[in-house]
């Protein structure tokens, strides 16, 4: 039996992990031929622009028919699909750009990246670290900085994010760490140096930004800015939520074989706009290189060679959850999944 | 002490894209850019030493398949996060249709 997992990136799951060589590891990729593959990871602009124009113009429809009609049935309709598209698809926009995949033009990327990650309330710097390490050691305990539910999971406090109860207070305790200069110490174990500065005075701009929507509210009497900046991260976060939870719950961890720990699940077109097609998110974890765009088209070419996706969210969800009850009691235990073909997988627990 | 090794014809690879060779337990990337010039630098990122014969190469950009990482890969210096140490890079010739480069 193995002793309680221990998820902090300083403790001894992530000197096992090291000890083991699970972290930085080579993981199970589908063979591709190297044409196909190029045709895949082409950039393009069109796509990210077109998607583009259309979620910011929907937020500006949204927010302003909400300030608009404020305050009534109307605006509180306006506002749950505005909060939607600023608390959900901004993860979604922040993750493509971050891997600078979603456009061609490299500032495009850093445009919405940027746009993202303050909506999102991300640090840029950090979370570009922190991601490109969940990429290396996907869901390897005591590496992956971005393991949503642990074993045993805590079910309110992931329930509870649904409306950002514990995120977005995490998030300003950071932004206060960071404007005064410092990283918190798990941050520094994958923050260089050399990019620090960028984290602390992103942390000060952004808390100007909130202290001034604050006062705006006070000013006016009414909480309507907020409803428009910050809010919405808590009121519409339930959606980023509810289709980030499909990525990795109840599947094997400390695994290199992204079939065993990832989920592809098959989305209405409605949330594979919002999620920006990150449901194919075992093709995104062996292939990051290629866009959201071509996801669909990489799935195609490799489903044969992974695990049934799940038909929908709810199935994902019928999957999971049942397994994330049992994990309360049985930390042990996770969905197994059949990998076959020339799969070669390595599993170290479970 | 220096020697010229061959590595391909210059057929082998694609204008703007990239081929992996290895010698002597050593990988290299071995480029050819959209007008049709060789280039040769280190095989693996120095990020996290994935094969960068797997990444993308847009102009004169090589972007790492792990994390994204670019290097420009006629001169090896890295473009940003999450690249910190640049590409070593190696002199290219071609004799008689074949790509040959000048390794330690």
């Amino acid at each position: 039996m193995r002793p309680k997992r221990d998820y902090s990136l300083i403790g001894d799951d992530s000197r096992r992990a090291v000890a083991l060589g699970l972290s930085q590891a080579d993981w199970y990729r589908t063979p591709i031929p190297r044409k196909r593959m190029k045709e895949l990871m082409h950039r393009r602009n069109g796509p990210a622009i077109r998607d583009t124009a259309l979620w910011l113009g929907l937020l500006v429809i949204f927010g302003g028919l909400g300030v608009y009609l404020w305050f009534s049935v109307w605006s509180l309709l306006c506002f749950a699909a505005y909060g939607v598209l600023y608390g959900s698809a901004s993860d979604a926009r922040w993750h493509e750009c971050g891997h600078g995949t979603a456009f061609k033009t490299r500032w495009m990327n850093t445009v919405i990246y940027n746009l993202a990650c303050f909506m999102i309330m991300r640090d840029p710097t950090v979370w570009r670290w922190s991601h490109a390490r969940h990429h290396t050691d996907t869901v390897i305990v005591g590496r992956d900085p971005e393991i949503i539910a642990m074993r045993p999971p805590k079910l309110w406090h992931i329930a509870a994010n649904f409306i950002g109860l514990f995120d977005v207070p995490l998030a300003f305790k950071h932004m206060a760490i960071h404007a005064s200069g410092r990283l918190t110490v798990e941050e520094a174990t994958f923050v260089p140096g050399t990019e620090r500065a960028k984290t602390y005075w992103t942390a000060r701009v952004w808390l100007l930004i909130y202290a001034a929507v604050v006062v705006t509210c006070v000013v006016s009497g009414s909480v309507l800015p907020a409803m428009v900046i910050g809010l919405p991260r808590m009121y519409g976060a339930w959606h980023h939520l509810m289709t980030g939870l499909t990525q990795h719950c109840g599947l094997a961890d400390d695994v290199t074989d992204h079939r065993l720990n990832s989920r592809t699940v098959y989305m209405n077109p409605i949330s594979r706009f919002v999620y920006w097609n990150m449901n194919y998110h075992v093709e995104h974890h062996m292939f990051p290189m290629v866009p959201f765009h071509a996801l669909p088209a990489l799935h195609e070419e490799i489903k044969d060679d992974l695990p049934a996706p799940a038909a929908s969210i709810a199935a994902a969800f019928r999957e999971f959850v049942p397994a994330m009850l049992r994990q309360r009691a049985d930390p042990e235990y996770y969905v197994h999944r059949e990998v076959f073909g020339t799969a070669t997988a390595v599993t170290t627990s479970g | 002490m220096s020697a010229w090794v061959e590595v391909c014809a210059v057929d082998d690879i694609d204008r703007e894209d990239v081929v992996p060779f290895e010698h002597l337990g050593c990988q290299y990337a071995i480029y050819c850019s959209p007008d049709g010039t060789f280039y040769a630098t280190d095989g693996l990122c120095t990020h996290e030493r994935a094969v960068l014969a797997d990444g993308l190469v847009m102009d004169h950009i090589i972007e790492c398949p792990k994390h994204n990482g670019r290097f420009d890969y006629r001169t090896g210096e890295g473009k940003g996060a999450p690249i910190r140490v640049n590409l070593r890079t190696y002199p290219v010739k071609i004799d008689q249709h074949i790509v040959s480069i000048e390794i330690d």
